[in-house]
């Protein structure tokens, strides 16, 4: 039953060959036996979902259809639930349970997908390898020594491992792109502004965009068709039709302009996986399409650029928690300064700490022009540069990540080192443009997962690209060894 | 020495919008304690701001009003500060790019002359909430009910050179706000406060002296008060061989003192970005034009309308402006007074005026109708009461007796006219005064003025003083 895609569950549902009631119990059994190695969900609302399973299983008799009525999902612990905590990770908001939905939440409530629980995260998003979590690091499915990438590590994890069909992510800087190579799954970030950020709690607002995973681009295409679309609650959330993500996805690729940033292609990346990612473009030249080796000049600047502009946004974002009204609040605060040092000292964890203070810094007054502003500035020539691209190609290949999965513990005390594992991922974010991960292969029995980069709002195509991909490999096919 | 004050005003005037600036909250005032703020207000995780337009057409108006130029595009920023009644750690406010760009207005002075203040710019932001540490015991509590309500800050050049100008620059903006009906001006509930940069410097110097900031003064008395407490304060500390230190002070109305709230270096480095949440406000010329065709005549362009058509002073002009509703009234008095324009003004400025600030009334709440009065000053004109017949009737039409008609019969107040009558009284007064006669005619003229008295006493008041006058002549003649 854990094998089947989206589809083939909303037919069956549809023909009455199981309920969402059992199908529901299913997944909640899985997330029963498995999780405790994975540790990929921090709240499994095992009633909650049997009760939304019932009202879809209702809605069902009464005739409704709907590709998601009734389909379980796992959703990022970062999605506002009213009624269900709500932690991003982040000890700060260990006892926080909004009085809300956030706008995904919403979208998919009304579409009758059952949530199965929250899943576990980076703190507040900032991490490439689920380490920083308040709720203890997410385990790889494929090897559980190593990190299952981040901050989408527990979604990625609980796809990969069947514990859910499908899951929601957000991207700031690669979150659902390198979580989905490091696990073999699919995963979509749509261009900025796609999604309504509304009650996605904040770590860049100018980066952060929801996004999904799923094990195929057809299931991502479902999962990311449901949660698109113009919010009036988010200004930047934009006004412009979504299209039927689905419909080309049987489009052959044959003339399809693929560029490869030579910039991509350089030091710095494992040569095994260079060679899975070459074979894979391989097969789209087999496919009927035309490889062209691009330039993306600024490339190299997306790293820093990124580490001034997103700690920047996440120092101003996370003001809010300071103990007043919600959240960590420190036991018995002697005065107002004791009560925000301790409360916030104590209510986040390093990374968070790392990031606030780079950010506060980069914003200071001397210091502004020449990081933020500077920062602001460079992101214009880097978005510049996919612009340029896009007048002679489709979409941009790369390798999402420059390794496979390392372990738990191995980059956690060199942040660096840690921020250069997302060099492919960052600049997609800078230019909010759309970009998806698709298993592609593996290297030492870890998967990797090739980056497809489109142009502003060309989901669609990107979502056809690899899923006929898809349709003529089987890596997204290959699942972990006890799942 | 001879000291100058040099005095620059930011002005915060509170957006008379119905739903708070960036969520859909109320901002009606006095409601119990954060039952006005919803998760926006709050700082909640997850919710963004979403722009009130109603509070760019508000700011629009302003900018338009003072002919400054209203940006085609503006940007909303943080300023990042922690504090308990700012709920995201961050005030939403506009910073490199404000709305409304550099502007001035006209005040008038005490000596009659006019004065041109320069506006540097206006700009749009979210007000805070309120903390309170009365009557909580060991705690204080948080009011979150005015976070997020809409605040224009109008900030102004260091123009002024003394209190009371300050305090005619304060009224003038005051009374604008209140035309373009974009602000109540309610000072006591805060929709209208003020801070005073004030600084001093010995006469004919160029650079400025060392500023303090006077924080939130919510009161006219008090600014001229705590700006002349401020400039003593800093001539004294300076002739005393002391420098002025820049600082924020604050006004205590009840000590009548102002003291020491943070220096310069133990201020903020409020780290202004522009907001990613919100896009920039992009206006254009329609929207302009459109807005423009909504203001009101404005304050300036009606005094002088009032000075040429009804050829009234340039101060009765300015006090019948001083604010829109005043001035309607006026005009309505005007039409039912058959535009006797001298008199509707001495009215409505003198015994009008005079009543309402007895009684601590507004305008809008005077029981004499601006018809009421129109007519009875038709009656003044038409000679059927005398200017002291008038003041009764004024009273009893305050007091509720009716219309100028009525009043005027009720309390018998109507002049007598008829040539004999009056005839008849100057006669007995002339009778019963021999002695006075005699002396009048010996040259004594100024017994006119007794004998005139007399009559108007026996006629209680009623006899037309002209006529009785000029009769008293002609039988003394």
């Amino acid at each position: 039953m854990q094998d089947f895609s989206i589809v083939e569950i909303s037919k069956a549902l549809a023909k009455k060959e199981f309920s969402s009631v059992e199908l529901t119990q299913h997944y909640l059994d899985r997330i029963n036996t498995h999780d405790s190695q994975l540790n990929s969900f921090i709240t499994v609302t095992d009633e909650l979902a049997l009760e939304q399973a019932k009202a879809a299983d209702e809605r069902i008799r009464k005739g409704e259809s709907g590709v998601l009525l009734g389909v379980p999902y796992a959703h990022k612990d970062i999605f506002c639930t009213s009624g269900v905590k709500t932690s991003c990770g982040s000890r700060m908001l260990d006892n926080f349970t909004a009085p809300y939905n956030a706008n995904v939440t919403d979208l998919l409530n009304q579409a009758g997908a059952v949530m199965l629980g929250k899943t576990n995260m980076d703190e507040f998003a900032m991490g490439s390898s689920n380490e920083t979590s308040f709720y203890g690091s997410v385990k790889n499915p494929w090897d559980t020594a190593y990190v299952p990438g981040g901050s989408s590590g527990g979604s990625a994890s609980a796809v990969a491992a069947r514990l859910a069909p499908i899951a929601t992510g957000t991207d700031t800087g690669g979150s659902i792109r390198q979580p989905a190579a490091l696990c073999g799954i699919t995963g979509i970030k749509p261009s900025y502004g796609r999604v309504s950020r509304y009650g996605m709690i904040a770590f860049a607002s100018s980066l952060d965009q929801g996004g999904s995973f799923a094990r195929s681009s057809e299931d991502a295409a479902q999962l990311l068709q449901a949660i698109a679309g113009f919010d009036l609650r988010d200004s930047t959330s934009i006004d412009r039709p979504v299209p039927n993500f689905s419909a080309d996805l049987d489009k052959p690729l044959k003339g399809l302009k693929i560029g490869l940033p030579k910039e991509y292609f350089a030091e710095g990346l494992d040569a095994e996986v260079e060679k899975v990612v070459q074979t894979a473009i391989k097969e789209y030249e087999n496919l009927g399409a035309k490889v062209i080796e691009i330039s993306l000049p600024n490339s190299k600047l997306s790293v820093p650029v990124y580490y001034v502009v997103a700690p920047a946004e996440c120092s101003s974002n996370l003001s809010r928690y300071d103990g007043v009204r919600y959240g960590h609040r420190c036991k018995d605060p002697v005065n107002l300064d004791d009560l925000y040092f301790r409360s916030r000292g104590e209510g986040f964890g390093k990374e968070v700490k790392r990031r606030i203070m780079i950010g506060t810094y980069a914003l200071s007054a001397g210091y502004y022009d020449a990081y933020y502003l500077k920062a602001q500035q460079i992101r214009r020539l880097i978005s510049d540069d996919f612009t340029q691209a896009f007048k002679e190609v489709d979409v941009i290949m790369s390798p999402t990540s420059p390794s496979a999965a390392f372990k738990i513990g191995e980059k956690s005390d060199d942040p660096v080192t840690m921020y250069l594992s997302d060099i492919y991922t960052i600049a997609v974010n800078l230019a909010g443009l759309p970009g998806m991960s698709i298993p592609a292969g593996f290297v030492n029995s870890l998967p990797v997962g090739l980056q497809i980069i489109g142009s502003y709002w060309g989901e669609a195509q990107l979502l056809n690209v690899a899923h006929q991909f898809q349709q003529a490999t089987d890596w997204h096919k290959q699942k972990p060894k006890g799942y | 020495m001879e000291w100058e004050t040099v005095i620059g005003l930011e002005i915060h005037a509170q957006l008379a919008t119905k739903s708070k600036i960036f969520s859909a909250a109320s901002t009606a005032y006095g409601a119990m304690p954060n039952t006005q703020a919803c998760a926006v207000d709050l700082g909640f995780p997850g919710v963004l701001p979403v722009l009130n337009s109603e509070a760019v057409t508000m700011a629009t108006k302003f900018g338009l009003a003072i002919g400054a130029e209203v940006s085609k595009r503006s940007v909303f920023a943080r300023k990042n500060y922690f504090y308990p009644d700012l709920p995201k750690g961050y005030q939403i406010s506009q910073f490199e790019l404000p709305i409304v760009g550099i502007g001035e207005l006209e005040i008038e002075l005490e000596n009659g002359e006019t004065k041109t203040i320069g506006i540097t710019r206006a700009h749009l932001e979210e007000d805070a909430g309120k903390s309170m540490h009365e009557g909580l015991g060991n705690e204080s509590g948080i009011d979150l009910n005015r976070a997020g309500t809409p605040l224009l800050e109008i900030v102004s050049e260091p123009d002024m050179r003394s209190a009371k100008e300050a305090v005619a620059y304060m009224k003038k903006i005051h009374s604008l706000v209140r035309y373009l009906e974009i602000c109540d001006g309610n000072m006591q509930e805060g929709s209208f406060r003020c801070d005073a940069n004030v600084s001093v410097r010995p006469k004919g110097q160029k650079e400025y002296g060392t500023r303090a900031e006077l924080k939130n003064i919510n009161s006219f008395r008090f600014v001229e008060r705590a700006i002349n407490l401020e400039v003593e304060r800093q001539i004294e500390l300076i002739e005393d061989g002391g420098h002025v230190a820049q600082e924020t002070r604050l006004y205590d109305a009840d000590k009548n003192e102002t003291r020491s709230m943070r220096s310069k270096e133990e201020a903020n480095d409020y780290r202004y970005f522009p907001d990613p949440d919100l896009l920039p406000v992009e206006l254009d010329q329609a929207f302009f034009d459109s807005v423009k065709a909504t203001l009101p005549e404005l304050p300036d362009v009606k005094k002088h309308r009032f000075m040429k058509s009804f050829k009234l002073s340039a101060y009765d002009a300015s006090v019948l402006t001083s604010s829109r509703e005043l001035a309607e009234y006026f005009e309505a008095v005007l039409v039912a007074a058959d535009n006797e324009a001298k008199l509707a003004c001495n009215w409505v400025n003198g015994e009008l005026a005079a009543m309402l600030n007895k009684e601590n009334k507004d305008i809008s709440e005077s029981p004499v109708k601006p018809e009421m009065l129109g007519k009875m000053i038709v009656r003044i004109k038409d000679g059927t009461i005398s200017g002291k017949g008038a003041k009764d009737c004024f009273e009893g039409m305050w007091l509720g007796e009716g219309d100028a008609d009525e009043v005027i019969k009720k309390r018998d107040l109507k002049q007598v006219q008829d040539s004999a009558a009056i005839e008849k009284f100057v006669d007995d007064v002339i009778a019963a005064n021999p002695k006075q006669v005699e002396q009048f005619k010996a040259g004594q003229d100024k017994l006119l003025g007794f004998f005139v008295g007399q009559v108007m006493k026996e006629s209680k008041g009623k006899a037309n003083p002209a006529q009785v006058n000029q009769l008293v002549k002609d039988k003394l003649k």
